[in-house]
């Protein structure tokens, strides 16, 4: 009786989450592989004839190869952004919760801040463009990681508690300096959060779209983000580029989602739990 | 006096000479400079313009030369109806989406540790637009709410009902972008909730089982209480989302129609893109002001009634 109550009610919950939750992908892959005409109708329909390829192509080719340099630019800020994260964030997170001093507490406070604080948008352009960064890549790398640092503070630091204070003796006694201690012992012992912490950072560098409108601006400089906006104008929007474009820069999160979902919800519900 | 408080200045130098060269010959593992590289990006990128903003905002600025014209920029914030709308409709978004995103995420976090088919897969379905781009959401919504044409009407027209305008109408554009932010987040919400149920020792549930305990208060007694952590900050990341939002709301209406879903967050982009740099970071330190006091007071509280539990 209780079994068979929750055999139907699981089935109710699969349609259920099916509507609300994939019928929108399914619409977006849909409109993908239709004829501009046909798309534009913006039906939720099997396309009549497909022309997938034909739009990806397409796609990719408009405005002399936008998309593809976009994903160029992408995947250069995303993986220089995180490396730097990942290598000073946990140097900070080492020495403040190793060290306790007074330090530590304005590490902590300084988190909170990064956590919180919304960033101001003009004097950072005011910054970059004095700093002679502002319009290149290596500006909005900085910013990525400026903005990124406290959560991978705040990560690094909770799992770092758990590393045994001994292996640093041990290796200080066999005569390890600092740099070594860290970077040869402590280091390779982080790997489980640094994945979770390359993964929640790369998907949201990724996916960001105010930090490069506003510190990237510019066709040249374009992010994975930006290159929608190319096929939708106020009169005439290519619904089935459009699509065809938001299904490409879907793939590279979609690809994260299907290896890697566990430790990617791990790395979001961390600390959530404790507090 | 001020002998008497030099005084001790003097000495102490004197005295802790000595002892210093022995604290430098033991050097701690653990040396400050490792904060010094983060410190500089941290400091350069993202204090400095935090600090500085609240300079700017009182001036008229054009990123070289600046002319100090005190209140100025607040005052027109605040007499401007199209930012006092802003304003408000940052505060409403913020609610909204909290609030939904709080009930719906317990709702299915219950559902989803319940014993049901084909569990792990219902969680990852609810997950997955978390990861995905919000412009690409936002824009995909944009045509699933199209009155006429858009899916979401037509579906409601089967069952009889004339769905609103959505994004088109003024009265319902902001909570259609807010409903958007929902279906977009909830995941997050629900997977944090998740880990808070999961994380409750099973004797609690047993015990209760044995007492006889209904459903609902095996909820309200056991799990509202146990997951209060995860309560705590699945409340404060969808606040300080939903004070910060812009991406979607850009996408989907760009605070259209009018200026009727502008935000805080696009109304300070509609300024720096119109060249009033002093009035974009007024709007900015308005943010500020309005996140710090929502959220650290807030913070606060949860955090310290966790540990009086």
């Amino acid at each position: 009786m209780r079994t068979k109550r929750h055999v139907w009610l699981g089935l109710l919950a699969i349609v259920l989450f099916a509507v609300f939750f994939l019928v929108p992908f399914a619409f977006i892959f849909f409109t993908a592989a239709k004829t501009q005409t046909e798309a534009g109708e913006l039906q939720f329909s099997l396309p009549t004839t497909w022309a997938l390829l034909e739009n990806f192509g397409e796609a990719l080719r408009a405005r002399d190869y936008m998309l593809i340099i976009a994903f160029i630019n992408s995947t250069i800020l995303t993986v220089a952004s995180i490396t730097i994260l990942v290598v000073l964030a946990s140097m900070v997170a080492y020495v403040a919760q190793r060290r306790q001093s007074r330090w530590s507490g304005v590490v902590s406070f300084l988190v909170l801040c990064g956590l919180i604080i919304p960033p101001a948008v003009v004097p950072t352009v005011w910054v970059l463009q004095s700093l002679g960064l502002f319009k290149t890549l290596p500006g909005l790398i900085f910013i990525e990681v400026a903005f990124g640092m406290a959560f991978c503070i705040l990560l690094f630091r909770a799992f770092i508690a758990t590393i045994p204070r001994d292996l640093d003796e041990a290796a200080i006694i066999d005569g390890a300096g600092p740099m070594r201690l860290f970077f040869k012992v402590i280091f390779p012992l982080l790997r489980s959060v640094m994945v979770t912490v390359i993964i929640v950072q790369s998907v949201a560098i990724f996916n960001d779209f105010a930090n490069p409108l506003y510190f990237l601006p510019g066709d040249e400089n374009a992010t994975v983000q930006l290159t929608v906006f190319n096929f939708k104008s106020q009169f005439t929007t290519q619904y089935n580029l459009l699509f065809a474009d938001i299904l490409l820069i879907t793939i590279p999160p979609l690809l994260l989602f299907l290896f890697l979902n566990k430790r990617i919800v791990e790395g979001m519900t961390a600390g959530a739990v404790k507090g | 006096m001020s002998t008497e408080v030099k005084a001790p200045e003097a000495v102490r130098p004197a005295v802790s000479a000595p002892v210093q060269p022995a604290q430098k010959k033991k050097k701690s593992p653990y040396p400050y400079w490792f904060y010094l590289p983060a410190a500089v990006i941290f400091g350069v990128f993202f204090v400095v313009p935090t600090f500085s903003s609240f300079f700017f905002s009182l001036t008229r600025w054009d990123l070289s030369t600046w002319e100090f014209i005190g209140l100025d920029n607040f005052i027109q914030f605040f007499q401007e109806p199209a930012l006092i709308t802003g304003l408000r409709n940052t505060l409403i978004y913020a609610v909204i989406t909290c609030t939904l995103k709080v009930v719906l995420g317990m709702l299915l976090a219950l559902l989803l540790t319940s014993q049901i088919l084909a569990r792990g897969f219902l969680r990852s379905v609810v997950f997955f637009p978390v990861l995905v781009s919000t412009i690409g959401v936002g824009l995909t919504f944009q045509v699933l709410m199209d009155p006429p044409n858009g899916l979401i009407n037509q579906a409601l027209g089967v069952i009889g009902i004339e769905g609103p305008a959505w994004l088109v109408d003024p009265k319902t554009a902001l909570l259609s972008v807010a409903l958007t932010d929902v279906w977009q987040g909830v995941g997050l919400a629900t997977v944090i909730f998740i880990a808070g149920i999961v994380s409750i020792p099973r004797e609690y549930f047993e015990a209760a089982a044995s007492d006889g305990a209904s459903a609902f208060q095996r909820f309200w007694r056991i799990v509202l209480p146990l997951s209060r952590p995860a309560i705590s900050t699945v409340i404060i990341l969808a606040l300080i989302g939903g004070l910060r939002s812009f991406d979607l709301i850009w996408a989907m209406t760009r605070g259209g129609p009018g200026f009727t879903s502008d935000v805080i967050a696009s109304v300070i982009y509609k300024q720096y893109q119109a060249g009033f740099y002093g009035l974009s970071t007024a709007g900015n330190v308005v943010l500020f002001l309005l996140v710090t006091a929502i959220v650290f007071p807030l913070f606060r509280f949860l955090t310290r009634r966790e540990v009086n539990l």
